[in-house]
């Protein structure tokens, strides 16, 4: 993408409460990484959304290629005994 | 001195330079460097009218006389401001922005700090209260000191003329009159020395990582007290007070 004059784009990823995890919230400019952590507060904790920012560079997070979509997803999709709700719970058991 | 007298004076002080400086702020709207910033500076100007609320609509309760914050904002004149001069300064480049708030922040931090101890507890609380949201504003507009001040040889050039600009007005935040003698006396209110002590070493720490020159101290223009003002602070108010002024009583 080209270059403007607004810094880098960082990811922003939330933690709602002490113990969940960090999710994505969006993403925002910034030129360093108190500014990324400022602009993060600024757009997506003002209304009691967070306990805890993570802002990371967005052209450090590796992500799949759509095209790599059939090879990476598609077979699990015939296997819905990697799900544990595939299995009954025997009725005897208390402790699962 | 009343004691009334000298805490609705002390809260007037207080009110009008977080409102002031929250006027100020809000002409930034639209205008930011980037989204992000605009935002920033919207959110801290709206921390700012916050603040200005609580200790007006606590002046006009002290005052007694059926004023209220609306009262108090809408319907003073320009010599019935107590706003610190470094408030109501125009908002110039950005480096001035950032200039005249990162000073008056430093400033507010150490007094909310050191009012957070005062014995009139509602004043106490407001302070404790607002700290917290002054801390981040100092954070943040000392980060930008920093990153300008040691940033391309422009930004550090406009950063040092931003500060060399301002430091005229910062003598202005640590007079003292017999307002202040009366509520030090009594535990409710700040001596200022103190403060100046912990601001020069906020102010000289920030300056130092920004690569910035402190100013030597020279003439000080003073006026915060008996609400002298610079030419700006009538502009500001012609414009935050228009609606009042044209259509009194006006409500929605």
């Amino acid at each position: 993408m080209e270059k403007d004059s607004q810094g880098d784009i960082w990811e922003v990823f939330i933690q709602a409460k002490p113990g969940m995890p960090h999710k994505h919230a969006g993403n925002v400019h910034a030129m360093d990484k108190e500014m990324a952590l400022q602009n993060a507060r600024d757009l997506y904790t003002r209304r009691g959304e967070g306990t805890s920012i993570w802002t990371v560079r967005s052209s450090e997070i590796v992500a799949s290629n759509p095209k790599d979509d059939e090879a990476f997803f598609d077979p699990s999709d015939d296997k819905i005994y990697r799900q544990a709700s595939f299995y009954s719970v025997p009725k005897d058991a208390k402790q699962i | 001195m009343e004691l009334r007298e000298a805490l609705y004076k002390y809260l007037l002080r207080i009110g009008d330079t977080s409102l002031i400086a929250g006027q100020r702020l809000a002409e930034w709207v639209s205008e930011g460097p980037t989204l992000e910033e605009d935002i920033a500076l919207t959110n801290i100007s709206l921390d700012l009218f916050g603040q200005a609320r609580a200790a007006l609509s606590y002046a006009a309760e002290v005052q007694g006389k059926g004023a209220t914050e609306d009262s108090l904002t809408y319907l003073r004149s320009e010599r019935e401001y107590y706003n610190t001069l470094l408030s109501e300064l125009p908002n110039g480049n950005f480096a001035n922005t950032i200039a005249n708030q990162f000073l008056n922040d430093a400033y507010l931090y150490h007094f909310y700090t050191a009012l957070g101890k005062s014995k009139d507890e509602k004043l106490a609380a407001f302070a404790i209260k607002s700290v917290k949201e002054v801390r981040y504003h100092l954070r943040h507009t000392g980060e930008w000191v920093v990153r300008l001040g040691d940033g391309t040889e422009e930004s550090k050039n406009k950063m040092q003329s931003a500060i060399d600009d301002v430091w005229m007005f910062t003598g202005d935040l640590f007079e003292m009159d017999e307002v202040d003698e009366t509520l030090i006396e009594m535990g409710i209110g700040v001596d200022l020395n103190e403060i100046k002590r912990s601001w020069d070493t906020t102010v000289n720490k920030v300056l130092e990582r920004a690569t910035i020159t402190r100013p030597e101290d020279g003439y000080m223009q003073t006026g915060r007290l008996d609400g002298q003002h610079t030419e700006y602070l009538g502009h500001i108010l012609s414009e935050l007070q228009y609606l009042q002024r044209a259509h009194p009583g006006a409500e929605w």
